[in-house]
């Protein structure tokens, strides 16, 4: 026989609503089942109109980040049975707009990502006959650590700093910049620089590191915001210094 | 205050407010203001340090005066709380340390740990040169 665990779980219907209200299921559970188990139990048995996004439920794509207790959690990844038997409240990602019940827009950060061209561009292509531009392992370890974000927003729903100003481009933005600022195939640094040099880029980072914390990848964005604060100072500085260049 | 371009006009989705108190809702985020207002005990020891100069500068009878005020309770008491918040504000940044500073050596990444076991090891040596500068007068 399974046991049984309480969701309280945030609604908002915008036909008939204008705040978040909360509802309460009893849904079972065995020792395997997530969070968002409970809501898809709650859809097909309970609820129906209760609506949530989710996809791969296996941490890769980033689609099914919730506040579950207060805590920006994967929703795949966090086990009722770690919560039993207390009450599970689980609310749609702060620091966001809310469109129905869990969902939330993340359109502000789309924009903003693109703003920072996460791709790799170069100043001089090589032509294909000459082969594919080849890395060592230690050169592929500089990036791949940010190279593992899922866009999941969890960081952005930790980060003070992103819910006080919104314009701020944030930690996964960031870090995905110098997830190719750092690949040595990538020669386009520059171009990023005045974006992320702005205020609203890392200079709006106050270096809480919560987004660190809650990352369910390890990326560290806080890591890679601070790395980047280190170099841009000591490129101010150097320019500074040798005003006429240094190559 | 300059209406930021967040969202374009979707009159039906909700923006939610953040809390003026939203840094007592987590215990980090406490720690993190805590850290920020810390910065405030460091200026107040530079204030300190400036008015210790100035009191030397002046004399013996100034550099006697200096010391009655600092030994009154209330200033004794605003030094040991500032020496408390300084402390706090080293040990987080030092373990905040390595998330900023990458550093190679021979082809390899160096730990976290011996980023922030540098800095330790620099505090202890510059507080034992100002131990020794005491002791030997």
């Amino acid at each position: 026989m399974k046991d049984r665990i309480t969701l309280q779980v945030a609604r908002y219907r915008p036909e008939k609503e204008s705040e978040t209200t909360f509802e309460e299921y009893e849904v079972p559970y065995t020792k395997d089942w997530v969070v968002l188990d409970g809501l898809n139990y709650v859809k097909d048995r309970v609820d129906g109109t209760l609506a949530y996004r989710w996809s791969c439920r296996m941490g890769i794509c980033g689609s099914c980040g919730m506040m579950v207790n207060g805590e920006p959690k994967l929703t795949c990844a966090t086990f009722l049975s770690d919560y039993a038997p207390a009450t599970v409240r689980v609310e749609p990602l702060t620091n966001f707009p809310v469109i129905r019940d869990l969902i939330v827009d993340i359109g502000d950060f789309m924009r903003k990502l693109v703003t920072i061209k996460p791709w790799i561009m170069r100043q001089f292509e090589k032509p294909i006959s000459e082969g594919e531009y080849r890395q060592t392992p230690q050169e592929m370890d500089e990036y791949k650590q940010f190279s593992m974000c899922i866009n999941c927003m969890l960081c952005y729903a930790a980060c003070p700093i992103y819910g006080l100003d919104p314009k701020f481009i944030g930690p996964a933005a960031i870090a995905l910049a110098q997830r190719y600022n750092l690949d040595s195939r990538d020669q386009a640094s520059s171009e990023r620089n005045e974006i992320l040099s702005s205020h609203e880029g890392i200079w709006g980072c106050t270096f809480v590191g919560e987004c660190t914390k809650v990352c369910p990848k390890h990326v560290d964005p806080a890591g890679a915001i601070q790395r980047y604060k280190l170099s841009a100072a000591l490129d101010s500085l150097k320019s500074f210094l040798m005003p006429w260049g240094t190559s | 205050m300059e209406t930021p371009i967040y969202t374009e006009y979707h009159p039906r989705w909700l923006r939610r407010r953040v809390s003026t108190y939203w840094w007592m809702q987590r215990r980090s985020y406490f720690a993190f203001i805590v850290r920020e207002l810390s910065s405030l005990s460091v200026a107040w020891f530079v204030v300190y340090l400036l008015m210790l100069v100035n009191a030397v500068t002046h004399g013996e009878a100034s550099y006697r005066t200096f010391l009655e005020w600092s030994a009154h309770p209330r200033v004794l008491l605003l030094n040991v709380a500032s020496l408390f918040l300084v402390v706090f504000h080293a040990v987080t940044w030092f373990s905040l340390a390595p998330q900023a500073i990458v550093v190679h050596f021979g082809g390899r990444r160096v730990p976290g740990s011996m980023i922030a076991a540098s800095n330790y090891g620099a505090w202890i040596v510059a507080s034992a040169v100002v131990i020794w500068i005491l002791v030997r007068a």
